[in-house]
């Protein structure tokens, strides 16, 4: 299937005093139709940055240096042409945002509007994209509330009167308003207890299903991820390290910093397994240093880590059966220099 | 110094003056039984530090309505070892903590501290308690003054509960080290925007140590931080309990981390321990309907999708538990308005802690559905 979100070789720097911060550099991202993929990285990886310079949200100092984000969803695209998001007009923009992509933001619990009722919030976002008479609007603000599970007398109730679980629920309304076919979650359940977080899961993936859109889910825990995510991206410091699907991350992570990151995290099954988290801090990237950015915090970095120029490749199985780079249809690719074929047959990894 | 000022009421006395004159939302909730005696495993790490015994905390939410916060809470905190304190927002627990910070007075029960009552009522007998109890805030982006450097941070409190120290410079460099932030020369002028949040948690630990406590009160330290960071510092938080022989409440809402940092864990749930143990036997055998629901919500990685793309979002014995934007229940067990093994019984009484094993116990009526491998022998 051909992707509806194809990211290519996007850089976002951010002009400071000091120089710039390259905070994406050269990415390359697809999102296929119904897919969820799961971007995830550390505070400072990018990984909003991303997101936000792909549908061009960020304003000065952040700068998209290069690259294309190419969107072909099935109502834009009448002709098979895909449209790039990087060279639209502003008002061309306009109409591709919350129709075709919309956006459930960061920090949801303060998102919402504390002196509008959450019924008005709602109209707001569904006036400015939809056409509809005042009577219908309300209909679709109460069936938007039906949808993510939330009692209709809530429409009249203030953010404040909301726990956390309900506004952000209210969130994913609203995202939801005007049918997109990309959603784009970013942190939605972070600062959300488990409970909440896990039913609020569950209403995305059922709302995923039912209303069949992609969804580009951006979050800092891994774990969450490999549950939900049908492929996961790993980000550090600006750069993809890994992607594959969550089952070849969980089982066979390539990278070092994945394989960090799975063993930061206290599993509640199994035996009590010692833990040993990332030691040191990411880069200052305002002067990155030359090769792979993980190198300061890596035990297994050779000279050779200097040299890589960070594009993905498959990763290298063990001798025998099939290759693992190639999961259910989902390639595994990474930039670690250490396990593609030539330097793992040298045994660098064992 | 003479009598238990905190506990201006005799511990135990039902209900407080203030749930009289406004009965609570909850008032009706007043635990049947005796809750059991339970001997807690944190108490093989060191000798008992503090204690609280029966607390009950009821806010007033307005001329005739009040909250009970906290109801019949009680445990011990051992020197050398970790009690966490699991559950979600709002359940009590950091109204716990600010209890046995002195910042809120408990509308009845009693704290005491090395034996005694603790006293707050005046400023120098507070000053006097936070030198040996200290609070570690949850957000280390807010903990911090943004106007003031490191080392303004850790030099006040050095000043404040250590008078006798001729340099504090040294102190304060010391206490960086305490916490790994070295070289601690180049951390101490340093501004809270310029560090990261997980330094900036270091300094919030640093500053908590300043004061040279016995008991430290760590408030979801990890919660606003990277999952990478998290563990470097639950880790960190290990090895300064160990090395100092603090007493160390961890008050998370994350489970997971509680069996792999705390000697004893205890589960609460609208304001009430539903739950206590051993943090292995409470997390690989959980007893109560409510710890079953915390622990089949945990992310579980070895899961790879299937219980949530199966729409069958809990799984195990809590099957069936409804949605969290239900609220505890004012009559009865809190969590009957949730549980799916919630019968008559529960909608009615509200369960003291029962005894499971000398270490354990849970508050429910339906243990022998819930739980009965651990029900059986006991009851």
């Amino acid at each position: 299937m051909s992707p509806i979100l194809d990211i290519s070789d996007l850089s976002v720097v951010y002009r400071t005093p000091g120089g710039d911060v390259r905070a994406v550099e050269r990415v390359n991202l697809t999102l296929s139709p119904g897919e969820v993929v799961g971007l995830c990285g550390e505070s400072g990886s990018g990984k909003s940055t991303l997101a936000y310079g792909a549908t061009r949200l960020l304003r000065p100092p952040a700068l998209v240096t290069s690259g294309s984000v190419r969107y072909s969803g099935r109502r834009i695209t009448s002709g098979g042409h895909p449209v790039d998001l990087l060279a639209m007009s502003h008002k061309e923009l306009h109409e591709m945002r919350w129709r075709e992509i919309a956006i459930v933001f960061q920090s949801a619990m303060n998102a919402l509007n504390p002196v509008l009722r959450v019924q008005d919030q709602l109209l707001d976002a569904i006036k400015a994209n939809l056409r509809l008479p005042r009577g219908e609007a309300r209909d679709k603000a109460a069936s938007l509330l039906d949808l993510v599970g939330i009692p209709r007398n809530r429409l009249r109730s203030y953010p404040h009167e909301l726990s956390g679980g309900m506004r952000q629920r209210v969130m994913i309304a609203m995202a939801l308003a005007a049918d997109p076919e990309v959603v784009i979650m970013d942190e939605p359940t972070t600062a959300l207890d488990v409970v909440v977080q896990r039913d609020i899961l569950a209403q995305i993936v059922e709302l995923k299903e039912r209303l069949d859109f992609a969804i580009l889910f951006i979050t800092h825990d891994l774990s969450l991820l490999l549950e939900l995510a049908d492929r996961i991206a790993v980000m550090y410091a600006g750069r993809l390290l890994e992607t594959g699907s969550a089952q070849a991350i969980m089982r066979e992570p390539a990278h070092p910093y994945t394989r960090g990151l799975l063993n930061s995290f206290p599993s509640l099954r199994g035996s009590r397994r010692e833990l040993a988290g990332i030691p040191g801090s990411p880069p200052d990237l305002r002067d990155p240093l030359p090769g792979c950015p993980f190198i300061p915090r890596c035990t297994h970095a050779i000279p050779v880590c200097s040299n890589v120029d960070m594009s993905l490749a498959l990763v290298a199985g063990p001798q025998a059966g099939p290759p693992p780079g190639l999961l259910n249809g989902v390639s595994h690719l990474t930039a670690c220099p250490i396990v593609t074929p030539e330097v793992s047959q040298e045994g660098v990894l064992s | 110094m003479s009598e238990p000022i905190i506990s201006s009421l005799p511990a135990g006395e039902a209900p407080a003056p203030e749930a009289s004159a406004a009965p609570a939302v909850n008032a009706d909730a007043e635990q049947v039984g005796e809750p059991a005696e339970v001997r807690s495993v944190a108490a093989a790490r060191g000798p008992l530090v503090m204690e609280a015994t029966s607390l009950n905390k009821v806010f007033r939410l307005g001329p005739r309505a009040s909250l009970q916060a906290v109801r019949n809470v009680s445990f011990g905190l051992y020197k050398g070892a970790v009690v966490a304190l699991v559950g979600e927002s709002g359940s009590g627990k950091s109204t716990v903590a600010k209890l046995l910070a002195g910042q809120e007075r408990p509308t009845s029960g009693l704290i005491t501290l090395n034996g005694k009552p603790i006293d707050v009522r005046t400023g120098r007998a507070f000053r006097h308690y936070k030198s040996q109890v200290q609070y570690v805030f949850q957000d280390p982006f807010s903990s911090l003054n943004p106007v003031h450097t490191v080392g303004y941070h850790l030099a006040r409190p050095v000043k404040l509960h250590q008078p006798g120290v001729e340099h504090v410079n040294e102190a304060v460099i010391a206490l960086l080290e305490q916490v790994r932030l070295t070289p601690a020369a180049q951390f101490e002028p340093k501004y809270p925007h310029e560090l990261s949040g997980g330094q900036r948690q270091r300094v919030s630990f640093a500053r908590a140590l300043a004061a040279q406590p016995t008991v430290l009160l760590a408030d979801e330290p990890v919660s606003m931080l990277d999952v990478s960071i998290r563990l470097e510092m639950l880790n960190l938080l290990d090895d300064l309990r160990t090395r100092l022989s603090l007493a160390l409440l961890y008050i998370t809402h994350d489970i997971a981390s509680a069996r792999y940092f705390a000697d004893e864990v205890l589960v609460m749930y609208g304001g009430q321990v539903v739950e206590r143990g051993p943090a292995e036997e409470v997390t690989q055998q959980p007893a109560h309907p409510y710890t079953q629901l915390l622990i089949a919500s945990a992310p579980d990685p070895d899961n790879l999708g299937s219980t949530l793309k199966s729409g069958n979002v809990i799984a195990g014995a809590a099957g069936g538990v409804k949605a969290g934007n239900v609220g505890p229940a004012a009559v009865g067990c809190p969590f009957s308005s949730r549980c799916p093994l919630a019968d008559d019984k529960c909608r009615r009484d509200n369960p003291a802690l029962q005894l499971l094993a000398p270490a354990r116990a849970a508050a429910c009526w339906r243990l022998d559905v819930a739980a009965p491998s651990l029900a059986g022998g006991t009851t």
